[in-house]
């Protein structure tokens, strides 16, 4: 029998309604494990996503972790990010400049953003914080609409990497996306080592633990906060730099972004950056696979795995017991 | 002995405030039957994710409209347009259509709606009795289902089950010359997505009867990554790929399967690539994507057309919609059942807009008709053709054959109980 015999049962009702493709298909996706151009093209299309999704998570834990702010805006900075990139990428012709753009013209505007607004609700309530940070998502929606237009945008490719996919092992692989895992796990790597050898890393570190005490020793840690504030948005603006090129600009469209990167950081641990990485390339991996083996329930299975990690260790896979 | 009044409204002071009130209530009729303007109500969806079709539907009717009023009018009356935003919601919709004829004094309604809200100003008009003509809902079952059916409301607009008997038989034509026997759809999971894949796949096979759908993809409206399905469908290997994906999901989609070579290793059917939303912000347009017509100035390849996209970009600074059209045909009939009647009264209007036939740059042969018995539009250009990544993007179309249509259409009702 059949693996895909064993869920009949399963599939039989949809079917026998809709007339679709079964929502588990675990033939497929045995298939594919066991091809090596399928694990390949499967594995680095799950690379791809996960890493444009840490991108935006770290950002979101490292703002968690600092601050102490669950920041509901964050996805904004994601469209800021593909929309400088495309508006550079038309002004000079330039891929580089474009990123630059995207990455630099975020973490300033989440410099002001923090020092102008967040920095007044740090106290606050989380209600008033999360109120505060949901305006700013609806505001920044109708800037861009303004600047920009309501209707969707598209960067396009640049020329150099308008060239055929690599085939390794059988697999495809867009020369386009190993520049983009390139430049996360760069990101990825510099961030790690900065935040644990650096001496600016040490001192984020010691304001996240206690910010009095940083205070005291005459540090000023409001300027730490812009700056964590603007890496943060640094971050999440590089990947809608990157995503620019592949996916269409619209207002709005940091929010879908935004909710899987609150399950990253769920599944990683608030406040966790190798959780971030580990919990967003999962994620990546359980969309690119479930979506064969499980093509009608492949957003489930991400909620799905959520569930279980926080059923079975509450605090995400590499989140801190609180103290 | 006095005769004392009991406290409360007395029977003269409650006849009087029936009348008074009475007189509040007709007089705007009154105002309205003398007035020298009318007003038109529309409701469409001016923010969101689909603004800019909304914006389209109002930029062409206001176009006409303002030839209309140039001309003198609707039976010398000028029209005034009152359009507000619905932001794509059914309830919303509603009740801005019921404003509009209840408090604005709209005599009319032009309902520029996506299918949800169409649906929801379709029961408006059936409750208000107001002449109603839909615009942009291309679901088949709002003039086809004879339940759906009232005698003051009008559809200008394609319909689904037209493009899918046109596209199944396109596709199935190229399907036999090339050999395309495996097939993979890609479409979006909700109504109208399913719906058109279904019905696309069901006259496929009915014209191509060897074809096979190996592969089915249904991402979410509005993801932002494809890059899963993509994959997916590469392993899958299909011959032709079918997707009803549209607007900024279509473009992101093209992007993405781009990079993977996609499109030189099987035939695209993309039936929403023909529109100009998505022809001019795709950077890297692939050649050959077969697309049927959405609004492309080029087919019908007439001098009337052409001059009518030109005109609409040079007013507006863009080239128009599919909704563009749609609307600007549905103020043509308007103007000429008017002329015929003599009148704007509604129900003349809908005595008259039965059966009509107007001269219209977007007809198959120049003229248009509104079908009597299920008030929808028929005879406007439709077809299919493909890409190349520069005007006119789709040099040349292949015109669906309308004797075809209505063939296949009839029987399609009679399959689903609709006569």
């Amino acid at each position: 029998m059949t693996v895909s015999a064993c869920f009949v049962w399963f599939s039989a009702p949809y079917q026998a309604r809709r007339n679709e493709s079964a929502p588990v298909d675990l033939d497929a996706l045995a298939g594919c494990l066991s091809s090596s151009a399928c694990l390949v093209t499967q594995t680095t299309s799950g690379l791809i996503i996960g890493m444009l999704l840490f991108l935006v998570a770290v950002g979101l834990t490292l703002i968690f972790g600092v601050l102490k702010i669950v920041n509901f805006s964050h996805g904004a900075f994601y469209m800021f990010g593909a929309y400088f990139a495309m508006t550079a990428y038309q002004f000079t012709g330039s891929f580089a400049l474009a990123m630059i753009a995207g990455a630099a013209g975020t973490a300033v505007l989440g410099l002001i953003f923090e020092r102008v607004f967040m920095s007044r609700v740090y106290g606050a309530d989380v209600l008033m914080q999360l109120l505060v940070c949901y305006a700013f998502v609806l505001i920044f929606d109708d800037v861009v609409r303004l600047i920009w237009g309501p209707e969707f945008k598209s960067m396009g490719m640049p020329a150099a990497f308008q060239v055929m996919p690599l085939f390794i092992a059988g697999g495809v692989v867009p020369p386009y996306y190993l520049l983009l895992i390139g430049v996360a796990l760069v990101a990825a790597i510099v961030l790690g080592i900065g935040l644990s050898r650096s001496r600016i890393g040490k001192v984020i570190r010691a304001t996240a633990h206690n910010p009095g005490m940083v205070s005291a020793l005459g540090i000023n840690t409001g300027l730490i906060y812009g700056g964590v504030f603007a890496l943060g948005g640094m971050l999440a603006g590089l990947a809608g730099a990157l995503a620019a090129p592949v996916r269409s600009l619209t207002p709005g469209m940091g929010f879908s972004v935004l909710i899987e990167s609150f399950i990253v950081t769920v599944i990683g641990g608030m406040g966790s950056i190798v959780g971030a990485l580990v919990g967003a390339l999962l994620l990546g991996l359980i969309r690119s696979f479930g979506s064969l083996g499980f093509p009608l329930f492949t957003e489930g299975l991400m909620y799905l795995f959520m569930v279980i990690v926080l059923v079975s260790k509450p605090t995400g896979l590499f989140g801190k017991e609180a103290a | 002995m006095t005769r004392t009044r009991t406290p409360g409204i007395s029977r003269r002071s409650t006849l009087a405030l029936m009348g008074a009130g009475a007189i509040s209530v007709a007089a705007p009729w009154v105002a309205r039957a003398q007035a020298k303007t009318i007003k038109i109500g529309m409701p469409t969806i001016l923010s969101g994710r689909v603004a800019q079709l909304g914006t389209s539907s109002r930029n062409a009717v206001m176009l006409e409209v303002d030839k209309v009023n140039a001309a003198g009018g609707l039976a010398g009356r000028q029209i005034e347009m009152v359009i507000r935003d619905s932001k794509g919601q059914p309830q919303e919709a509603a009740r801005v259509a019921r404003e509009l004829v209840n408090t604005d004094g709209c005599e009319w309604l032009i309902d520029g709606e996506a299918s949800s809200g169409s649906f929801a100003v379709h029961e408006v008009a059936r409750d208000l009795g107001v002449l109603c003509v839909h615009t942009c809902s291309e679901a088949s079952s709002l003039t086809a289902d004879p339940k759906q059916h009232i005698p003051n409301a009008f559809r200008c607009v394609r319909q689904g089950i037209h493009d899918s008997i046109v596209g199944g038989s396109y596709a199935a034509s190229i399907s036999k010359a090339k050999g395309l026997k495996k097939w993979a759809t890609c479409s979006p999971d909700y109504a109208y997505g399913r719906d058109t894949t279904g019905e696309f796949t069901l006259y496929l096979k009915r014209f191509a009867p060897d074809v096979e759908i190996i592969s089915e993809s249904w991402p979410k409206l509005f993801q932002p990554d494809y890059t899963e399905v993509v994959t997916k469908i590469l392993q899958a290997k299909p011959q032709a790929l079918y997707s009803c994906l549209w607007g900024g999901d279509l473009t992101s989609y093209i992007d993405q399967a781009n990079i993977y070579a996609m499109f030189g290793q099987m035939e695209v059917f993309a039936v929403n690539m023909a529109d100009y939303t998505a022809l001019t912000v795709v950077k890297n347009l692939p050649k050959g994507i077969h697309s049927g017509n959405r609004y492309i100035k080029s087919f019908p390849s007439t001098p009337e057309n052409a001059a009518w996209g030109d005109a609409y970009k040079a007013k507006y600074n863009e080239y128009p919609t599919n909704w563009s059209w749609q609307n600007a045909t549905a103020v043509m009939f308007l103007s000429e059942a008017a002329k015929k009647a003599n009148s704007t009264d509604g129900k003349k209007i809908a005595e008259v807009l039965k059966g009509l036939t107007i001269k219209c740059p977007f007809g198959a042969d120049g003229t248009v008709t509104m079908r009597g018995d299920d008030h929808t539009l028929v005879g406007y250009a439709i077809g299919w053709g493909t890409t190349i990544p520069q005007e006119p993007y789709v040099p040349e179309v292949k015109a669906g054959d309308w004797k075809t249509i209505f063939e296949l259409e009839a029987e399609w009702k009679k399959s689903k109980g609709y006569i």
